[in-house]
């Protein structure tokens, strides 16, 4: 429909659509009914599952644009472009919203140059100013907001998971599926391989709930064991600071920080971390921050919201210990 | 093969950044600027392409007032060829993709082998440019390269790329864009017989009138710059480890209601 607004789907690969995707879903409703616009889902994929099809009906896509085809995945710029910039300009959406992922991130610029519109990447708010949408970004690492609005139309956007509150799964609906005819390009990359990393059993940091996270004063890799087990505990991921991750003790994937990922969980738990600007940068969107440092002047305190002063050494254990008792009875 | 790299001047990391007398800019009185730390990576790659094929050319181009040539200027220290410096005023505040149309077209008349950028330069956090040149060109790309070799003959690399749990290996033809992540390589530092050496090397400067760019204004403006709301001030808990502990997650549960 014209003027609707699009969400374009991150899926699991396996044909569900991700959680990331309710929460493009449920802003976009919030925005949309401002302006009585229609909400519909993007969805490009090798694979999508009936179920996965009903799970956007029922966060309240009003249709689903699907375009299925083995050329879709791996995602490739050079062919999804065509794709979804031959669908906008036959339907005119007035926005389309991807997740801060990693083939979405590069797909919205990709399709920004493509169409001659603005792209707000890595938004955390939107708000009607006089009648037109304007966007909230972090910028210089985080030290500031910025605040911008779009020339023309579509108004293309990113947004930051774990920050737009998710619609809510509604009764299930009957999904109106639209297959439209569309060319898709062969591409000119090949995939050659595709190294999976090794399972941490822990979730993803980027999507996690919680996270718990380690700098310099773990002293060495194999002390990690110690925020493992916490993070078992409690079900989240395990990040590091770069300190840690220059010292060899982590894989690059897992920094947070200015030069790594950038994450908002509802829960950040940083031991043996000073809380340098730049590791900052990455976490202080996160809801609650508790920070255990035997340094009381770790700059760190001054964003935590609770803090232990003490060694991690000792503390963490404890904080196992005492999540085993109240969380399963043990 | 010539490879060409564009590179940011940012604000240096530890900046306190504040907003200026005018709301959409800084204040850049007491700035220290430097190279964005992932176009370091780039440039850096760059130069091992050319030490590896042995021969070959490495030039870095950036966007931005006259300071910008400090940037360069390092670049040229750590090894690159040569440089190119876009000083136009279009530039200035500009969106993502006005800085693209003017950097494609300096790519136009460079005609690389291959591109390199960074992930994302480090004031505006957008990570847009490197992907908008290549469909501006109609060029592939892959973003957030871990690792890259190019095949001996020159027509084709191979690139990996971050992606949620999987490093993804993909060939790519040349010409192509790629665009660093952190983990690619560890850049040098200038010796002092680069950085004495850079001041011989070019600078070419382009104006507006050089490119045929025709730049309308920004399609994204900036509205207004905000310093953050400041996070309410924390609680140390006291005691002994295990009663601050219980403490701790009693809070946590109860009153923060994040567990
Ligand atoms: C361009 C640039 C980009 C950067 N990007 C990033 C980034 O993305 N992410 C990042 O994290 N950093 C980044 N940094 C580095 C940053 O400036 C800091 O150097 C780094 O974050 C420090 O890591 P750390 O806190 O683990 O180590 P330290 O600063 O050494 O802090 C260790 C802390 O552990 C505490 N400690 C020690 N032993 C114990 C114990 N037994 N119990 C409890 N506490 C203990 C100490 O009191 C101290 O506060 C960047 C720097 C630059 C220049
Ligand atoms: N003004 C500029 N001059 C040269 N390169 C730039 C400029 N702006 C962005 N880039 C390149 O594009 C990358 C991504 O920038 P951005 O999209 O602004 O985050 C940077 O890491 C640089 O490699």
């Amino acid at each position: 429909m014209a003027g609707a607004f699009w969400c374009v789907v991150e899926d699991d690969r396996r044909g569900r659509p991700k959680r990331v995707t309710a929460e493009l879903i449920g802003e976009a409703r919030r925005r949309a009914g401002e302006l009585g616009a229609g909400v519909e889902a993007l969805w490009l994929t090798d694979r999508a599952e009936e179920e996965g099809l009903g799970q956007l009906a029922g966060w309240g896509a009003d249709r689903i644009w699907l375009v299925e085809g083995p050329a879709l995945a791996p995602y490739r710029g050079e062919v999804w472009v065509p794709v979804l910039a031959e669908l906008a300009q036959k339907e005119a959406p007035r926005a389309i919203w991807g997740a801060v992922t990693s083939r979405h991130r590069e797909l919205m610029a990709r399709l920004a140059a493509r169409l001659g519109v603005g792209l707000a990447a890595d938004c955390v708010g939107f708000a009607l100013e006089d009648g037109q949408l304007v966007a909230a970004r972090p910028v210089y690492a985080g030290k500031l907001l910025s605040r911008v609005r779009w020339r023309g139309q579509p108004w293309l956007a990113t947004l930051r998971p774990n920050v737009f509150k998710p619609a809510d799964e509604g009764p299930a609906r009957e999904p109106r599926v639209e297959r439209p005819a569309v060319s898709v390009p062969p591409g000119a990359a090949t995939l050659v391989e595709r190294r999976e990393e090794t399972q941490t059993g822990l979730p993803e940091l980027t999507e996690a709930d919680i996270v718990v996270s380690g700098g310099r004063g773990l002293k060495g890799p194999e002390n990690f064991v110690i925020l493992e087990e916490l993070a078992k505990v409690i079900g989240a991921a395990v990040g590091a600071s770069r300190a840690a991750v220059d010292a060899g003790w982590r894989p690059h994937r897992f920094q947070i920080g200015q030069t790594g990922r950038t994450i908002s969980p509802k829960l950040y738990i940083g031991c043996g971390i000073s809380g340098a600007i730049q590791h900052l940068a990455g976490m202080r969107t996160s809801k609650v921050i508790v920070a255990v440092n035997k340094d009381p002047e770790a700059p760190i305190f001054k964003v935590a919201d609770y803090g232990i002063v003490g060694d991690l050494f000792e503390v963490v254990p404890l904080m196992t210990e005492e999540f085993k008792r109240v969380l399963h009875g043990e | 093969m010539k490879v060409l790299v564009l590179v940011k001047q940012v604000p240096d990391t530890a900046t306190q950044v504040k907003v200026g007398s005018d709301p959409r800019a800084i204040a850049t009185t007491g700035i220290t600027w430097i190279v964005s730390p992932y176009d370091e990576f780039a440039v850096e790659e760059a130069l091992r392409i050319r030490e590896k094929r042995g021969t070959g050319e490495v030039v870095a181009v950036s966007g931005g007032p006259e300071r910008v040539k400090e940037a360069l200027r390092s670049c040229l220290a750590m090894g690159a060829d040569r440089a190119v410096h876009v000083l136009d005023p279009a530039l200035e505040g500009a969106d993502t993709l006005t800085t693209a149309r003017v950097l494609a077209a300096v790519i136009q008349q460079e005609a690389p082998q291959l591109v390199l950028t960074g992930r994302q330069a480090i004031d505006d956090d957008t990570g847009a440019v490197g992907a908008q040149v290549a469909e501006l060109l109609g060029w592939p790309c892959l973003s957030w390269i871990m690792e890259e070799a190019i095949a001996e003959d020159g027509a084709t690399v191979r690139a990996g790329r971050q992606v949620e749990g999987a490093l993804e290996l993909f060939d790519l033809p040349l010409p192509c864009v790629l665009t660093a992540q952190k983990g690619l390589n560890e850049p040098r530092y200038p010796t002092l017989k680069g950085i004495m050496g850079a001041k011989k090397k070019e600078i070419k400067e382009l104006g507006p009138g050089d490119l045929g760019v025709n730049v309308d204004g920004p399609q994204l403006e900036l509205v207004r710059l905000e310093a953050l709301p400041p996070r309410p001030p924390g609680r140390i808990i006291p005691g002994e480890p295990k009663e601050a502990v219980r403490e701790l997650v009693r809070v946590l549960r109860e009153e923060a209601k994040a567990i």
